[in-house]
């Protein structure tokens, strides 16, 4: 059984799809064991939307991130981002997508250790085609201040910040976070996650965000919830709630 | 029965994880354990059979040389005090025709014992028969010449024996304590065709040169405890009525200090590669055991919870180190005894006496293997010590995220001259700074020892080019059987094919200044030769002074002359004349004890008109056959040296030994450099392959990851070049020093090619042990990168 979107508000139907993912299934193989992450998954996303994937562990949420955001491709079925084919990209043709169009937060921030708040984020503007500047997308995290600090010398809330800035900094398309608040406490999740809302209001860049959390899908446009490698849902928010109003 | 338990099979696979940098380390180890049983085994080899062949066939302590002294003279002799046994002698130059050769060949034809069984200087005789006795045409051959003019028992050559030509059959072939390397007067390399050694009856050679009765040749043995230097003195004294020419102990015997300075330059070879081995390899050990264990942190902590000691995880990892050098060990053994068998087969062609192995190669390979096990613990200790000191809760949790800080070179304004990659690269080497000097360390060995190993093989070369082509530019040397007028040098003049003859009056003797003595030779040259010039290190050529004498600096040194001093020159011929010879200059030349007077000097000190006793010829190409044809059948030609035959000798023993010389230095350079290289690569991507995969998720290209990954071992390389030469420089002059024997001052020739080569063979080695890790940045896990945490 396929899950098809129906249109949400937020998502008109005159408007093209960014992202179009067509009867895609992944299989892993494990030793001698076949693991099938991806059961023909069909899925839209549209410019600017928030979207926030719900499953348990094992569901598929993290394959099908990946394959958004060229880090796999897929076993069967066709992922395409605007007019470039990402399932049948080579592996420069995906760091290159990725490069220029995605921008990654991690659950861990990996951050790099030897490098300054504001040099983690420049490591990414150096290599973008029209970037912030650095400072100006740590400000978007409120960090400007804290630009020179090491990530040693940074709180677990301060550093997925930094991580934000640095996702964001190229100006990307979609911006895809794996379980962004999965290592912090629940103020500084909260915060991290208005750092997500602001960033896809202000720069309306798609954001995809996994989670376990399902009191976070409040703060999405559409709700994909997702089970055995199948999207079994998908709902659309009639308001996005703030950040800071939801009911942890 | 040996039982194999879980955690036995733990490090097993460990090890079998990181195979790649232990097979580094381990050969490494190897390279180490290889230069030790190759070179220490060669060594004790030579030294115990040198001391093993003197003992069995009684070589003499003290050798004396007279004109001609009455047999009862040897009672005198023999009853000095602290003279334990001594044998008189007849051993007089010959001149040879060797079949098949254009040139006359020299040689030296020394009576056999009285009494055949015993005696001193024993010969050991590998083929044929004794000469019999009393006959005057049946000689032994030295085996050394004997094998160059393949001369088998029953072949025949000439010699001119005291003006007379004489047929002699070789009747058997022999090898003698005192010839182990036989070099012929003037000559630098042995050239075995050329010059040889052939012993006769005592009473044939007696009848031949009218010596019935007389000696002119001494060799004793001293008795333990008694004092050499008196000994000398007292022959001397016995000597000098019969025209005693100077007694000398072993130091000054030629084959016996040829062959201990080789000896004793092993010996320094065998202790010097080894160290700067087992160093590194123990510092490869130390990086890569200190890695695994902060890797294991967590199954250190949980070993710990379950009941293990601290002990038994200290010696756990150490099992891994124990590994590595075992196999290192028995790679370096089996590798180094076929070496050491191939050097001993390349000494044998230029040392000829017997080499046997014996139980050296056994012990030397155990000593190799303890070495291994030591070496390799003084890398792992510190390493397994800090398993034994993790507290178990602590190792449980991941280690805190380490620190860094901009630096004092980013402060001085680096920062803006470095992208974040540069200053990613920078920190991380200013962060461990002693892992960053030994690894620079490690590469400046590599390089230093392809120049160290370089400089030497420029250096020989250079000393021999000096030789033959700036001081000799002659084509022939030829040496008179006796001194003669100056109407012998019009002759050589008059000669067809000779353009151009220089005389020179050659005479043994002894310089004194203060309470130093040394042998050496004294040269009466022509006021501004043209074919054997007196040349310094400048380039500069030395007129000769018209009173005094100029000297070698190697001579001036032993004697601790200086310019301006006096010097007691005691000639060692004819009347010995003693006489005080003002030291008018030091010559920078690196070969040898020589003293440079005018010739005129030298007729005037031994109160002889204008003498000389050999010539140096320039001669026309077309005619040299004819030439040496002519030569050799006057009498009083006692033998000529040929300056391309000598060259082309040391040319061949150089190429010899200098393919397997370059090969096995650049193979041990190699081995350092892609050990220290490939270690510390893999090193780094193992710390920070989480930090890459990050970066690759983020966007950045293969190469740009490897590139940061790389980096740092790029820096280190880089730094560790020019380190290399400044340590190579060091370690030249190390070698120069220790190389320098009583014969030669090895010289310092450090050239171009060498530095850039030395640093090139390094660069690459890295180079290519970058490619291998860089190459295994294609499978980082990049989705892992997103769920992970080190």
């Amino acid at each position: 059984m396929t899950a098809v979107p129906s249109p949400a508000r937020a998502t008109p139907a005159d408007r093209e799809p960014v992202f179009r993912m067509r009867d895609v299934s992944k299989v892993y193989h494990v030793g001698d064991v076949e693991v099938v992450a991806l059961r023909e998954v069909s899925l839209e996303l549209y410019a600017g939307e928030f979207v926030v994937l719900l499953g348990p562990s094992g569901s598929g949420k993290s394959t099908l991130l990946n394959l958004l955001g060229g880090l796999d491709t897929p076993t069967r079925g066709e992922v395409d981002y605007r007019d470039h084919a990402l399932s049948e990209g080579g592996e420069e043709r995906l760091t290159r997508f990725r490069r220029e169009h995605v921008g990654f937060v991690f659950q861990f921030y990996n951050l790099i250790p030897s490098l300054t708040a504001a040099e983690n984020v420049a490591l990414v503007t150096e290599i973008a085609g029209s970037p912030l500047d650095p400072r100006e997308a740590l400000d978007l995290v409120g960090l400007a201040e804290r630009a020179d600090h090491f990530p040693a010398q940074l709180s677990g809330g301060e550093q997925q910040r930094v991580a934000i800035a640095r996702a964001v900094a190229k100006r990307p398309d979609v911006l895809l976070c794996d379980e962004p608040t999965g290592a912090l406490d629940v103020e500084t999740g909260r915060r991290v996650l208005e750092v997500l809302d602001r960033v896809n209001r202000e720069l309306g860049t798609i954001t995809a965000v996994i989670t376990h959390n399902a009191s976070i899908a409040a703060m999405g446009d559409r709700v994909i919830r997702m089970s055995s490698g199948r999207i079994v849902g998908i709902e659309s928010n009639a308001a996005r709630l703030p950040a800071s109003e939801l009911a942890w | 029965m040996v039982r194999v338990g879980a955690l036995d099979r733990k490090i097993l696979r460990d090890a079998w994880h990181i195979r790649g940098q232990i097979l580094a380390c381990a050969l490494v180890v190897a390279g180490g354990i290889n230069s030790f049983v190759s070179l220490s085994s060669v060594n004790r080899t030579l030294a115990a059979s040198q001391a093993a062949f003197y003992e069995s066939n009684r070589f003499a302590d003290v050798f004396a040389g007279a004109v001609r002294a009455p047999e009862p003279v040897a009672r005198a002799l023999a009853d000095l005090p602290g003279v334990a046994a001594l044998e008189t002698r007849i051993n007089v130059r010959v001149n040879l025709d060797v079949p098949g050769l254009a040139e006359p060949a020299r040689g030296r034809l020394v009576s056999l014992p009285r009494e055949r069984a015993g005696g001193l200087n024993a010969l050991h005789l590998s083929r044929g028969r004794m000469p019999a006795p009393l006959s005057q045409d049946e000689v032994l051959a030295s085996e050394a010449f004997a094998l160059a003019n393949r001369l088998e028992p029953g072949d025949a050559i000439r010699a001119v024996m005291n003006g007379h030509y004489q047929r002699l059959v070789v009747v058997g072939v022999a090898i003698s304590p005192e010839f182990i390397y036989a070099l012929g007067p003037g000559q630098l390399v042995p050239d075995n065709r050329r010059y040889g050694v052939l012993w006769m009856d005592r009473k044939g050679l007696e009848k031949a040169y009218d010596m019935e009765g007389a000696f002119n040749d001494v060799v004793a043995r001293v008795g333990p405890g008694a004092s050499i230097p008196a000994v000398l003195d007292g022959m001397d004294r016995v000597l000098a009525p019969w025209g005693g020419v100077g007694a000398y102990d072993r130091e000054d015997q030629l084959s016996h200090r040829f062959l201990s300075d080789e000896i004793a330059q092993n010996a320094t070879m065998a202790r010097v590669t080894p160290t700067i081995f087992l160093a590194v390899g123990a510092f490869l050990l130390y990086t890569i055991l200190t890695r695994l264990v902060q890797m294991q942190r967590a199954q250190v902590g949980l070993l710990k919870a379950f009941g293990y000691s601290g002990a038994e995880l200290a010696l756990h990892y150490l099992k891994l180190a124990l590994i590595i050098s075992l196999a290192g060990a028995a790679l370096g053994v089996a590798s180094g005894l076929p070496f050491a068998h191939h050097m001993l087969a390349l000494y044998a062609e230029y040392y000829f006496f017997p080499m046997s192995p014996g139980g050296e190669t056994a012990r030397v390979s155990l000593a190799g293997v303890a070495l291994a096990v030591a070496s390799a613990a003084l890398g792992a200790v510190p390493a397994a010590l800090r398993a034994a000191r993790l507290p178990p809760a602590e190792s449980m949790r991941p280690e805190a995220p380490p620190r860094f800080h901009a630096g004092a070179l980013e402060r001085w304004g680096l920062r803006r001259a470095l992208g974040p990659a540069g200053r990613m690269l920078v920190r991380h080497l200013v962060r461990r700074p002693l892992r960053f000097a030994a690894n620079v360390g490690g590469i400046a060995v590599a390089v230093s020892l392809l120049v160290m190993m370089t400089a030497m093989l420029d250096g020989v070369r250079y000393l021999m080019d000096w030789q033959f082509n700036v001081v000799q530019r002659d084509d022939l040397q030829v040496v008179l059987a006796e001194p003669r007028s100056r109407a012998a040098l019009d002759e050589f003049r008059a000669l067809r094919g000779v353009l151009e003859a220089e005389p020179v009056r050659l005479v043994p003797a002894r310089l004194r200044h203060g309470h130093h003595m040394k042998r050496g030779v004294l040269y009466g040259l022509d006021a501004d030769p043209n074919l054997r010039r007196v040349v310094g290190e400048n380039g500069r050529a030395w007129p000769l002074p018209e009173e005094g004498v100029l000297l070698t600096a190697i001579f001036a040194r032993r004697l601790g002359v200086e310019a301006g001093d006096t010097l007691d020159v005691e000639v060692m011929e004819g009347r010995r004349p003693r006489a005080g010879l003002l030291v008018t200059g030091i010559v920078d030349e690196p070969i040898g004890y020589a003293a440079y007077a005018s010739r005129a000097t030298v007729n005037r000190l031994m109160g002889e008109g204008d003498v000389l006793t050999g010539a140096w010829l320039r001669v026309d190409a077309a005619e040299r056959e004819r030439l040496f044809a002519t030569l050799k059948a006057m009498p009083q030609v006692a033998g000529a040296n040929l300056r391309d035959a000598s060259w082309e000798q040391f040319r061949a023993m150089i190429d010899r030994s200098v393919g397997i010389m370059i090969t096995v230095n650049l193979l041990f350079a190699w081995i350092i450099a892609f050990g220290l290289v490939y270690n510390g690569a893999r090193i780094a991507l193992s710390e920070r392959g989480y930090e890459l995969a990050t970066l690759r998720v983020l966007g950045f290209t293969q190469r740009e990851a490897a590139g940061l990954l790389l980096g740092e071992q790029a820096v280190v390389t880089a730094a560790g070049l020019p380190a290399g030469l400044a340590l190579g420089l060091a370690l030249t002059l190390y070698f120069v020093w220790m190389l320098t024997t009583q014969l030669w001052r090895m010289p310092l020739v450090l050239t171009g090619a060498n530095l850039v080569g030395a640093m090139a063979a390094v660069a690459f080695a890295a180079a290519a042990s970058g490619g291998a890790v860089a190459w295994r940045l294609r499978h980082l896990d990049l989705v892992g990168a997103l769920k992970a945490r080190e």
